[in-house]
């Protein structure tokens, strides 16, 4: 990208390359940044070039549930508090810190590290889909909840998963698919607004003794 | 200028990619400009109130605003979502390979009304379920005679004979069918039997509605499938990713989980 570029020195030139290379960097970022980073005092600079350099050194792969980690296994499942009966199926690590900020789950995980994309041409093997199936084996796993995304790509992940799992005599569940919170009944699309319908609750009466004490 | 900025389309989403933190750019087939691409804002996050509609295989009412480099999408409605599709993964697996046949075949910008139609009708007929052979075998034979790659079924390649009814050859390198005398110097000929003959025939010939009552067992449906996807692989010059994950279900569906 900029090899006819002699107006910019050799190694910032470098420098904006690399930041090119990261997802969601454009171009104009990607010099933006390194003009930012020159900048910066050298022992800022170094913090982040050492921080960058440990976390390729020191974090590894769980044996375990595949997720991002210091230790292995890692500290979810370590933590004796768990119950080890039920694995939430998540795509990426990072949907695990969406999920742990809910406080609603204390079971265990595991990260596929990406969805089923035909056309991309991504298909099971690229996935950890094989150390899953391990797991459920060897495990007393009672519910996996597989918690893709609800797109094309997560749901046929899903639905390959279920035809893998269901045969083991392990319940499968999926995350109820249903309307954004803050998003507005109008604006939903059929399918949404179908599988809301689908997966509609019965109502508790709230208590009123609760509600004014 | 004579093209206003904000312009609306009919249009079926045949893919989507990552672009950026959460924007999508989409590959649309539409029946007035062909295939297009489109950029969509935002609809990765889970507020976006367009992310619902502009899923891959919809059939969407689409508004678009001309961009310097892509268009981008203003507003999007679904008119057919094929829910039926995407809830069975043997059918969402043929659907996907459909649409990135149309992606890989067709040239952008280029207006292809016959092949939208053919697009639709090929989706609502896997949708619907039966005879589904038979629809991706009539699709594959129509889109290749759509996109300018029509296989000859007629006359041998190599000599221009009519083809007899005895020992024949197809032969995707060469276009098609050869007599026995061309097929070794016609580049991976492979025998074709009379019966995978006349079907191809008939279905380059006759419409769907006479090609939806045909039948085939399991080794004549192997047979087509074969050839015309290799035929294939040749026009497009690469392998058919799709394709991959047809075969892996086909596969699996047939072992035991303990074996996959
Ligand atoms: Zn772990
Ligand atoms: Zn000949």
């Amino acid at each position: 990208m900029n090899e006819s570029s002699p107006a910019i020195a050799a190694p910032l030139a470098r420098l904006v390359e690399e930041f090119y290379k990261l997802p969601g960097i454009g171009p104009k970022s990607a010099q933006r940044l390194a003009y930012y980073l020159l900048r910066m005092p050298p022992a800022e600079a170094q913090a982040l070039a050492a921080a960058i350099i440990e976390v390729k050194e020191r974090v590894i792969f769980c044996s375990a549930c595949q997720n991002v980690t210091e230790e292995d296994p890692c500290r979810v499942c370590s933590d004796g508090s768990r119950d080890r009966t039920v694995i939430c199926v998540v795509e990426e690590p990072l949907d695990i810190l969406s999920i742990e900020r809910t406080r609603a789950y204390g079971g265990l995980y595991h990260v596929l590290h990406g969805t089923i994309s035909p056309m991309d041409g991504i298909g099971p093997e690229d996935l950890k889909i094989r150390e899953l199936l391990e797991r459920l084996r060897s495990d007393d796993i009672r519910e996996v909840i597989l918690a893709t995304n609800p797109n094309l790509e997560g749901e046929a992940t899903a639905m390959y998963l279920t035809r893998l799992i269901a045969p083991l005599g392990i319940k499968v569940t999926h995350l109820a698919r249903g309307l954004p919170v803050g998003g507005d009944l109008e604006y939903a699309d059929d399918v949404t607004l179908a599988r809301a319908l689908e997966g509609r609750q019965e109502v508790q009466q709230d208590n009123r003794d609760g509600a004014s004490a | 200028m004579a093209v206003p900025r904000l312009y609306k389309t009919e249009a079926v989403i045949i893919r989507q990619r990552k672009f950026g933190e959460a924007d999508r750019i989409l590959t649309l087939l539409t029946p007035a400009f062909g295939k297009i691409e489109a950029k969509a804002r935002g609809v990765r996050k889970t507020t976006s109130r367009m992310s619902g509609h502009l899923q891959p295989l919809n059939r969407c009412m689409i508004q678009l605003a001309r961009g310097r480099m892509t268009d981008v999408i203003a507003g999007c409605e679904t008119l057919e979502s094929f829910h039926r599709l995407r809830e069975d993964l043997d059918r969402l697996s043929e659907s996907l390979y459909v649409a990135e046949l149309v992606e890989r075949m067709l040239p952008e910008r280029v207006p292809n009304y016959p092949s939208y139609r053919l697009l639709l009708d090929t989706l609502r007929r896997l949708e619907q379920g039966d005879g589904r052979e038979i629809a991706l075998r009539y699709f594959e034979i129509r889109l290749l005679d759509q996109g300018g790659f029509r296989p000859e079924l007629e006359q041998c390649v190599g000599c221009g004979k009519q083809i007899e009814a005895e020992s024949h050859f197809f032969a995707p390198r060469a276009g098609g069918v050869t007599c026995p005398a061309c097929a070794p110097d016609s580049g991976g000929a492979r025998s074709l039997t009379l019966n995978g003959l006349k079907v191809l025939r008939q279905l380059q010939r006759e419409p769907y509605n006479k090609n939806a009552r045909l039948r085939l067992d399991a080794p004549l449906a192997q047979e087509l499938e074969r050839h015309l996807r290799s035929y294939v692989v040749c026009v497009l010059e690469r392998d058919v990713n799709s394709a991959a994950f047809i075969d892996r279900l086909r596969r699996e569906s047939q072992l035991t989980p303990a074996e996959v």
